[in-house]
């Protein structure tokens, strides 16, 4: 569905990624795991159309897509939850919703209610502002939002960020759900436990390069990803 | 160390608007003479001066009296204004209780409307009548304008003077006025300017902004000042295209001819009032059907983030760019009124500080707000009138700017959001002002922003 294949993005001086290469298969999950640094936001930056490969490619349902603006991925039904939310802060949850099918024609009230059934707290506080939500709500609204363009793909840039464990596993739980509805889904996460548990593939960043990749259960007993990012000692884990 | 009595938020309400009055009142006044120096200072509070024409008295009392007025008005808002709102229950319900509200609304807008179609008769007065189109309404299709661009899509635009000048400039063009031939080769009614100046300055709108709108802040800013300043420049040195500094003296009457209707304005000053009247209500409900669209919705998603409106779909170049060329049509419209009402113009009236002028009265209004920008212009524009036509005594025209400033300044303390804030600017301001927690101004910012 979306293969990479050694894109190549520089800002000005300084290369993020020196040519990596993956793909995303109908119907998966797939991660991108890496530290800091790595490069897992500018992929996800340039998978999105916010930020242009200088070299190689991107295609999308066969289509070249290394060069279509960000804003027109909407269109071919990518939808990117972007790093931090970026929810509207001045809108309501519902408006916030609603911006989300702003490439749609025709109602959209059937789908704000499939939203609702996703994330029952939306709706209760559909009338306040997103300002004013906590951080797992402001994320459930973030993906809300993106769901309403009603996408093939959808990219997510880091969901658990600085979430409570508890609302992590709910957030997990309903990727998992938007997969099973037939969404397929490219996760960026520092998580690695939880991401590697969920997903079908992954793939390991770091200084801008894929530098392992596998079945999730492969990754997950592989004792470098267990001593880098599960936190396991290097000794213990071989 | 300070009093407590002083640390109470109305006092420190009061302090803050003498002060500011205190520092207005020593700065304007009359100006010193090579034989008294000090008397530009001294005069500044000993002048006798008539109050509004009521008695005479020294200069600081009619401050003071000011000062008094001012935190009265702001006492009553920290006070009342969240019950009054709360009254009319706009404070955070959702669009659909506004809705609920819309025949109040458009009830009120055609009062408005029968009263403005009758001011002339009721002020009645010449001065007054010609400052009705000069001075008023003109500004006010100015000032909604630039709220398009400013208060709906967040771009500062700080040479909106250029679009107006546009207007103007093609309207002497397209009545002959100017020493470039016409077009088609012979002069047109100068009502016919309005199609060529509203196409005029739509492209110049999107030629300004294709550019540089991928520009963000303050660099938007900055280019859109020089565009202001390129096209003055132009209008001066372009001397065989635009009659260069002199301008010209020649722009006729607009006359209406269609069939057998025919209306010619003339010198009156009232006809030229009710062109404008009409172009400003045009322009209203347009931009309040705009504001309401899908543009309208785009726009205020750019403004809240532009990144997550890119991801949504939404074109952020595309959206910018109407909202200079939409905002751009009605400061054309203006131009060609002004030109054809006053008959002559010249390059030395476009400059940037009238530009600064019309982006105050949108701050001072309310920013997105179409009735707050209204009723700041309407208001700044009628004390210039006043100042002008009957100066109090030792009153010099650029006192003028230290007044507009030092209202601004007290609004910007009191009430940020403008006179009559937008729903959506009013919460933005909320959210800063809590987003910076822990500052003891709080109180003295009431809860009413």
């Amino acid at each position: 569905m979306l293969e990479v294949s050694d894109a190549v993005v520089r800002y000005g001086a300084i290369t993020a990624l020196h040519g990596i290469t993956f793909e995303v298969n109908e119907g998966e999950i797939v991660t991108l795991l890496g530290a800091n640094g790595a490069g897992k936001s500018t992929t996800l930056r340039m998978v999105s159309g916010l930020q242009s490969p200088v070299s190689g490619s991107i295609t999308f349902q066969g289509r070249d897509i290394s060069h279509t603006r960000a804003h027109d991925f909407a269109k071919l039904g990518v939808s990117h939850v972007p790093e931090g939310r970026r929810i509207f802060p001045q809108m309501s949850v519902e408006e916030n919703l609603e911006m989300g099918a702003f490439r749609r024609r025709g109602s959209t009230s059937g789908d704000l209610e499939k939203i609702y059934e996703t994330f029952p707290i939306l709706k209760e506080r559909r009338k306040q502002l997103g300002s004013n939500l906590s951080g797992g709500e402001q994320q459930m609204l973030a993906i809300g939002r993106a769901l309403m363009s009603q996408p093939t793909l959808l990219l997510l840039d880091e969901p658990s960020m600085g979430l409570a464990p508890m609302i992590v596993d709910t957030i997990f739980r309903i990727i998992g759900e938007i997969r099973a509805s037939g969404t397929t889904v490219l996760l960026v996460e520092q998580n690695a436990a939880h991401a590697l548990r969920l997903a079908d593939r992954g793939y390991v960043l770091e200084n801008g390069r894929v530098v392992l990749s596998g079945p999730s259960s492969e990754l997950l007993v592989d004792p470098r990803v267990r001593a880098v990012y599960l936190g396991e000692d290097v000794e213990a884990a071989s | 160390m300070i009093p407590t009595f002083l640390q109470r938020a109305p006092i420190r309400r009061l302090l803050i608007v003498l002060g500011i009055v205190a520092v207005v009142e020593l700065i304007t006044g009359p100006p010193g003479s090579n034989q008294y120096p000090t008397s530009g200072f001294t005069g500044s509070y000993a002048e006798a001066a008539s109050f509004f024409g009521l008695f005479r008295t020294q200069r600081w009392v009619e401050f003071v009296a000011l000062a008094l007025v001012a935190w009265g008005i702001v006492e009553f808002w920290t006070r009342f204004g969240a019950t009054i709102r709360s009254r009319g229950s706009v404070a955070l319900a959702g669009p659909r209780q506004v809705s609920e509200k819309r025949p109040v609304r458009v009830g009120f807008a055609l009062a408005l409307l029968v009263l403005g179609i009758l001011l002339p008769h009721i002020v009645n007065n010449a001065f007054w009548q010609s400052a009705l189109v000069t001075y008023v309404a003109i500004y006010v299709l100015l000032a909604i304008g630039l709220n398009v661009v400013v208060g709906f899509a967040g771009l500062l635009d700080l040479g909106y003077v250029a679009f107006y000048a546009i207007g103007a400039y093609t309207t002497a063009w397209v009545t002959g006025a100017l020493p470039t031939p016409p077009p088609f080769g012979h002069p047109l009614d100068a009502f016919w300017a309005i199609p060529f100046a509203v196409v005029f300055v739509v492209i110049a709108g999107v030629l300004l902004g294709a550019p540089t709108l991928r520009l963000r802040g303050d660099y938007l800013a900055i280019v859109t000042l020089g565009f202001g300043e390129i096209i003055t420049i132009f209008a001066n040195n372009l001397y065989g295209i635009t009659g260069g500094s002199t301008g010209t003296k020649q722009i006729p009457h607009p006359v209406f001819h269609v069939g057998p209707i025919k209306y010619t304005w003339g010198l009156a000053p009232v006809p030229y009032y009710y062109l404008a009247l009409g172009s400003v209500v045009l322009f209203l409900v347009v931009f309040s059907l705009l504001q309401r669209s899908r543009v309208g919705r785009a726009w205020t998603a750019i403004r809240e983030d532009e990144v997550a409106a890119e991801s949504l779909g939404i074109n952020p170049l595309k959206f910018k760019v109407m909202a200079f060329a939409v905002g751009a049509a009605s400061a054309g419209f203006a131009g060609v009124i002004t030109a054809s009402a006053d008959n002559f113009l010249f390059p030395s009236s476009f400059t940037l500080v009238f530009s600064i002028n019309i982006l105050v009265l949108v701050i001072l209004g309310g920013m997105g707000s179409i009735s707050g920008v209204v009723v700041g212009a309407i208001i700044i524009q009628v004390i210039q009138a006043y100042l002008n036509h009957t100066p109090p005594a030792g009153y010099q025209q650029p006192d003028l700017y230290i007044y507009v400033g030092a209202l601004l300044i007290t609004m910007m303390i009191f009430r940020p959001a403008g006179l009559i804030p937008s729903r959506q600017r009013r919460r933005e301001i909320t959210l800063y002002e809590t987003s910076h927690e822990g500052h003891p101004d709080e109180v003295l910012l009431g809860d009413d922003v």
